[in-house]
């Protein structure tokens, strides 16, 4: 019989065997590309991992939400430059890690674990994969080395498949603006990870479609704070009136370039819910086995040792969907658009799950704003709508593995 | 060994064992006396104590040449639980009685563990071994038998002590099935058909030679029994909808017709729950093969088990009128469940099992919640009482 193996441990330690970059798809059963934490990996996560618990623990999160500053800017320049995460996409010729999405994943993970308040996701993700499409190695620099941070001017609720409608349009340029300098008009509500971003990157209807990059102080772009549910990924929402730009894809690299800059966005926020998960039922386990009523610890009762069964089996589930997303866009795998909608699927509706059991077997003190749990409710909350609910990635496997709807024709 | 070293060895073999021009089991006795037969299994004993990856190997080169099978399929218990336990807990010269023809298939194995009275709490069971000079007696009743119509013998586990306390008291033997007083009754399932026994044993003699580990050992031997049937059960690797699910991912796609926009949301959802499950256990295979098995096995048992039963349930639904006709209730007596080559509504029924077989679903989730999570363990007020004062 194996001994109490603790899931504090179950994310801590490497997994034997495994190469450093463990992606070939070689060797493995039915072709599934390699789903375990390699050793860089693993270095990574527990870099991260020592950061957050000393700068990020929970009182901090929760103080920081009632403050004008939603954003750890301090933490999230030492995660970025430091630990050197916000260069993980970026090839080193750009200065940056040369990684790959396996290694940001990872990173994801742990700051769902302390729902932590920086613009990782935004990014070092989201962005990063636009400007990698765009092509644009001064900003892939600048973001790589952590003095640029940037983000794409999208909803946080944008779904799966194509791109969102644009709400920002190209107008005419002005009188002695410089040659190639573009003015955008229009607003974008609910960004996340925008608030403290430098540069915006902002996809706008005219002739082609394209994509802008405006430095956040011009004169014009006004960014209005949201009271958000998530307030550790305060949202904001974005006027721009006249506002000068400089196009750095237009057409078809535009399109892509913010199609695949949400597949991204929706795989690596899929981790980012594991983290979530993982550290609910830690915390609920722990919890439960030092809490006693009726003269006995409450996880000694079936009923509640039963639910938290259940959500460590769902747990290793989330686990397998979110590794199998992040291997597939590190590889660019033909099966990438699939494998992302079954991690946000899956990993959106354990996350959230989590969450509810953890403030549910928590009791009173479970329900209030002393306790940990209603931030990552919050946050699980907010994460199952960001980037496409569950139902929306579901709706998209309909045509990835045709399975037509009602009415429909196959 | 290397991969290729053992290769050559196959072809060695071969060269002195055509498969064409050999017995069939005169072939698989001679593959077994080579060490041919499951190489990570000692010398003398069907192997040469190599690491069991390289058993694919040596099954692919005698596949390669047409040599015949042990149709490990038709023993699964004896291959996947009774050979690990004689192999662990059994003496020199029972290995040496048992193993080759287990292994050769020329005896069927069965498991004689569940009563009536003794299923999820095995350890209270009531089937009682009496010594007699050189013999057990042995009376009782064993139900949810597999293959008992078919078997030569079976791994039973008996109340020797019935004054201490449950797990105590309990011994581990090899039955004969066909020693007098062994008596095997179809029971038959609410698929119509009967895949399991009720198996009653009325003065049945067993030799003590026959016995597997000390007299009051039995639970411990037990255990080792089950262990391995979880691991049994784990799953292989299939490719995507390889289950369940293709089939009825492919009566979706040619009938239109039964699309309703409540039952596309179910479908989808029980799509992803299984491409998720089929990821989730390719994750665990490579943990293994990794060297560092993880405790994710116990929850594939759980989340097959539901997705089976939502899923058949789902594809009964789907076939609407369809759906209110049968295969076929003859009673019939397979040895395994079919879940390829049936109807839905025999997939539906037959799924009912999975929850149950081989540990139920509540179990599992305390077994996980124990042993896993390290939560307390259930109050026992049944442990330390003798097994003749349980209250029944």
């Amino acid at each position: 019989m194996e001994g109490p193996a603790p899931v504090s441990q179950t994310t801590t330690q490497a997994e034997p065997g495994r190469a450093a970059r463990p992606d070939q798809a070689a060797g493995h059963p039915a072709g599934v590309p390699d789903l375990l934490y390699g050793e860089t990996e693993t270095q990574l996560r527990s870099a991260v991992r020592d950061l957050l618990s000393d700068r990020a623990a929970w009182p901090d999160v929760l103080a920081r939400t009632e403050t004008a500053d939603s954003c750890d800017a301090g933490l999230w320049h030492t995660l970025a430059a430091d630990v050197g995460c916000a260069g993980l996409l970026v090839p080193e010729e750009h200065g940056g890690a040369g990684a790959s999405v396996r290694e940001a994943a990872v990173v994801a993970e742990e700051l769902g674990r302390a729902v932590a308040p920086v613009p990782f996701l935004g990014s070092a993700v989201v962005a990063t994969t636009a400007l990698l499409i765009a092509g644009d190695g001064e900003l892939l620099g600048g973001v790589a080395a952590g003095t640029v941070t940037a983000a794409l001017a999208v909803p946080f609720a944008a779904g799966p498949g194509s791109r969102p409608a644009p709400t920002v349009r190209l107008v005419a340029p002005q009188d002695g603006d410089p040659a190639g300098t573009a003015r955008l008009t229009g607003s974008v509500r609910g960004l996340a990870d925008a608030l403290p971003a430098d540069v915006l990157l902002i996809p706008a209807d005219g002739v082609p479609y394209g994509l802008y990059a405006v430095q956040a102080g011009q004169a014009g772009l006004i960014r209005t704070p949201v009271t958000s549910l998530d307030a550790t990924r305060q949202l904001c929402d974005l006027t721009l009136d006249n506002v000068p730009a400089r196009q750095i894809a237009a057409g078809g690299t535009a399109e892509r370039a913010v199609a695949a800059a949400l597949a991204a966005g929706a795989g690596v926020l899929a981790s980012e819910q594991l983290g979530i998960a993982e550290r609910c039922l830690e915390m609920t386990v722990a919890y439960v086995k030092e809490r006693r009523q009726f003269a006995r610890p409450v996880g000694s009762f079936q009923a509640i040792k039963h639910r938290l069964a259940d959500l460590w089996v769902a747990v290793t589930q989330a686990r397998a969907a979110a590794r199998y997303a992040a291997a597939c866009l590190a590889a660019g795998d033909p099966d990438a658009a699939v494998a992302v909608a079954l991690a946000k699927a899956t990993c959106s509706d354990v996350a959230l799950k989590a969450t509810q059991e953890t403030v549910q077997l928590h009791g009173g003190i479970g329900f209030t704003w002393e306790h940990p749990a209603h931030l990552f409710l919050k946050r699980a909350k907010a994460d199952s709508i960001g980037f496409g609910t569950a139902d929306a990635h579901r709706a998209s496997l309909a045509r990835l593995a045709d399975l037509p709807p009602a009415g429909g024709s196959s | 060994m290397s991969a290729g070293d053992l290769r050559e060895q196959v072809r060695e073999f071969l060269a002195a064992h055509d498969p064409a021009a050999s017995d069939r089991l005169e072939f698989l006795r001679a593959r077994f006396d080579a060490g041919l037969a499951w190489v990570h299994y000692p010398a003398g004993l069907g192997g040469q104590g190599l690491s069991r990856s390289l058993q694919p190997v040596a099954d692919a080169e005698f596949a390669a040449a047409g040599a015949p099978t042990n149709r490990p399929e038709r023993n699964g218990i004896g291959l996947g639980m009774a050979a690990p336990t004689i192999l662990a807990y059994g003496s020199e010269e029972q290995k040496g009685r048992w193993l080759r023809p287990l292994w050769t298939g020329e005896e069927i194995w069965c498991q004689l563990f569940s009563e009536p009275g003794a299923g999820s709490d095995l350890a209270s069971l009531a089937t009682r071994a009496v010594p007699d000079g050189a013999e057990w007696v042995v009376n009782g009743q064993k139900v949810w038998t597999s293959s008992a119509h078919v078997a030569r013998r079976a791994l039973l586990v008996t109340r020797t002590d019935p004054d201490v306390p449950k797990h105590q008291g309990m011994t581990y033997f090899a039955l004969d099935m066909t020693a007098p007083g062994v008596e095997v009754r179809p029971l038959r399932q609410i698929t119509g058909e009967a895949e399991f026994n009720e198996v009653f044993l009325s003065d049945v003699r067993i030799p003590d030679a026959d016995r597997i580990g000390a007299v009051g050992e039995g639970w411990q031997v037990s255990t080792a029994t089950l262990m391995n049937e979880r691991v049994a059960i784990g799953g292989t690797a299939a490719p995507r909808e390889g289950g369940m699910i293709g089939t009825v991912a492919r009566t979706w796609r040619e009938h239109p017709e039964l699309r309703t926009p409540g039952l596309h949301d179910r479908m989808l959802r029980h799509w992803a729950d299984a491409e998720v499950a089929r990821l989730a256990g390719a994750r665990l295979r490579q943990q293994l093969a990794a060297g560092h098995p993880g405790p994710e096995g116990s929850a594939a048992k759980l989340v097959f088990a539901r997705l089976n039963q939502e899923i058949s349930e789902f594809e009964v639904e789907l076939g609407g009128a369809d759906g209110l006709r049968y295969g076929d209730w003859t009673m019939r007596r397979p040895t395994g469940a079919d879940f390829f080559g049936r109807d839905p509504g025999y997939r539906m029924l037959r799924a009912k099992g999975n929850s149950i077989e081989g540990g139920t679903s509540e179990i599992l989730r305390n077994i996980i919640a124990e042993r896993v999570l390290g939560l307390p363990p259930e109050i026992r007020v049944d442990k330390d009482v003798p097994w003749k004062d349980l209250p029944r």
